[in-house]
């Protein structure tokens, strides 16, 4: 019943996205957008090495990138 | 006049400089040119508990840009992990003895204090590397691979990532798959599981530094190695909301199947007043399946950005985990800034989590005292600073807080049991230094 509600939600939250089209700016108006600071992967070689803490110290990985297999950390 | 007279100096020196060195000036100016689509990113990164793992890992990761805006990387990360990690028992109001990975010999823990494995000692090399190609103008597709090896593990891995871009790139739809294959080789084999610990009769100070690099037979282990995959698929939607603010939401599936047991955690079996009776292997279900949603936002501020991100997971081992991380960067002036960074963690306990055994109870089928899965609050606190010199180059720093809260859920403590810690805290500093040129 809890999984069902979860995937109900995630629906709606996915459909709310098929009015993204008309958010967005025009090429023009992409000045800040552009910054590297703006960038979702920006700061790559910090969250790689968060991942790699926080994979062998927490049960959960993953999310922003692939959960992936990796080192049978203490 | 005077003008021309110092560029045919600097010429002149130029020409001299290469003739020194053996090649010709035009030479010199391809090589600089062909580094000069190449950056770098370099980190060294200290992680130390207090009284446990402590961990040094360097990374170097470079990347090319194209003229058609392909880019290629490849990153070396080598690491290394020396320290105590909890073997899984519970404390005791006695000393108390257990076997080395090795069987070989054996390390005594304090009385009151929670057993700790102070063996661990590992060496870790990966190597990934990627190529993001655009194609037929809204297009991007992405493979790559990655190995990784340490002492008792090895994993294997590839995996592409296919982009498109919609609405004058205001949305991007991008969907991904990964396989990765894990082999581990337990030092001292495999322990059969939920077999008891085998104590070696003499404990002698003598091996107390032998460390995991013996390769001995296990007392009650076999000597083959175990395998892991994981297949994992990433679906995701970024927008573009306004000149400000863009937002990212991902669907993760992960499906694991092979051996997920640690095979150096124990249980302890308890009788009725707390007493530790017997010391018996961990063993966890040999598949997994994970769901994970994760959303997050950057917003471009005058002066800096706000980047903020929130994920749930949850998988049939009934654990489900929150997470909300954020960063904060204030530009400070055009080249310098500093970022707060605030993560929380939570997670429930896997439904096999078990602090102990009860003697009187029988043996269930999975079973693991391991507190990363069990129930937890983690949270980190951190600071960096950044700053951009003169040519181009940044350099940064950034130091963090790390402390992991585990919890019971729900578990009595018996007898001696109940003035014992079985849930201390995990303390942790993380230092780092970064260098991009």
């Amino acid at each position: 019943m809890k999984r069902k509600a979860l995937y109900v939600s995630v629906l709606i939250a996915l459909s709310q996205l098929g009015g993204c089209a008309s958010l967005g700016v025009q090429p023009w108006e992409r000045d800040l957008l552009a910054k590297d600071e703006m960038a979702l992967g920006a700061e790559g070689i910090d969250l790689g090495l968060d991942d790699h803490i926080y994979f062998s110290k927490e049960a959960t990985s993953g999310g922003r990138s692939f959960a992936g297999g990796g080192c049978g950390c203490n | 006049m005077q003008l021309s007279n110092k560029g045919s100096i600097a010429t002149a020196l130029a020409g001299a400089t290469c003739a020194l060195l053996g090649q010709s000036p035009a030479h010199a100016e391809t090589e600089t040119s062909m580094l000069k689509d190449w950056k770098f990113d370099t980190a060294i990164l200290y992680y130390g508990e207090t009284d446990r793992v402590s961990l040094a890992e360097g990374v170097i990761s470079a990347t090319k840009t194209n003229d058609d805006d392909s880019i290629f990387n490849v990153k070396l990360v080598l690491d290394t992990l020396t320290g105590a990690s909890a073997n899984g028992a519970v404390a005791q109001p006695t000393v108390q003895t257990f076997s080395r990975p090795s069987g070989k010999d054996s390390y005594q823990v304090a009385a009151g204090e929670t057993p700790l494995d102070d063996t661990f000692r590992d060496t870790r090399v990966q190597l990934a590397s990627s190529w993001m190609q655009p194609f037929a103008d809204t297009w991007r597709g992405t493979a790559g691979f990655n190995v990784s090896k340490e002492y008792d593990y090895m994993s294997l891995g590839v995996n592409g990532l296919l982009e498109k871009d919609l609405f004058q790139r205001n949305t991007t739809l991008s969907a991904g798959l990964s396989y990765q294959f894990d082999s581990i080789d337990p030092v001292g084999g495999k322990p059969t599981p939920l077999s008891s610990m085998m104590i070696p009769a003499d404990y002698d100070d003598e091996f107390e530094d032998e460390g995991e690099g013996e390769d001995d037979d296990h007392g009650s282990g076999n000597n083959s190695g175990e395998d892991k995959t994981t297949l994992d698929m990433l679906f995701g939607v970024t927008q573009v909301i306004n000149r400000r603010m863009l937002m990212q939401f991902n669907y993760g599936l992960s499906l694991v199947d092979g051996y997920t047991t640690d095979p150096y955690k124990v249980l302890s079996v308890i009788n009725t007043n707390g007493v530790t009776q017997d010391l018996i292997y961990e063993n966890r279900p040999d598949t997994r399946t994970k769901h994970s949603f994760f959303w997050q936002t950057k917003y471009a501020m005058d002066n800096g950005v706000v980047d903020l991100s929130y994920r749930f997971a949850t998988d049939d081992w009934d654990i489900n985990s929150h997470t909300i991380d954020s960063r904060l960067r204030f530009n400070l002036s055009d080249n310098s800034y500093i970022q707060p960074h605030v993560r929380y963690y939570q997670q429930s306990a896997a439904d096999f989590y078990q602090p102990y055994l009860n003697q009187s109870d029988e043996l269930p089928m999975y079973a693991s005292a391991d507190y990363r899965v069990g129930e937890m609050a983690a949270y980190t606190l951190g600071l960096k600073y950044g700053r951009k010199l003169d040519n181009g180059h940044e350099w940064a720093v950034r130091a963090e807080y790390y402390q992991q809260d585990p919890k019971n859920a729900g578990f009595a403590q018996p007898g001696v049991l109940a003035d014992l810690d079985l849930y201390p805290s995990v303390k942790a500093v993380i230092l780092q230094f970064n260098y991009h040129f």
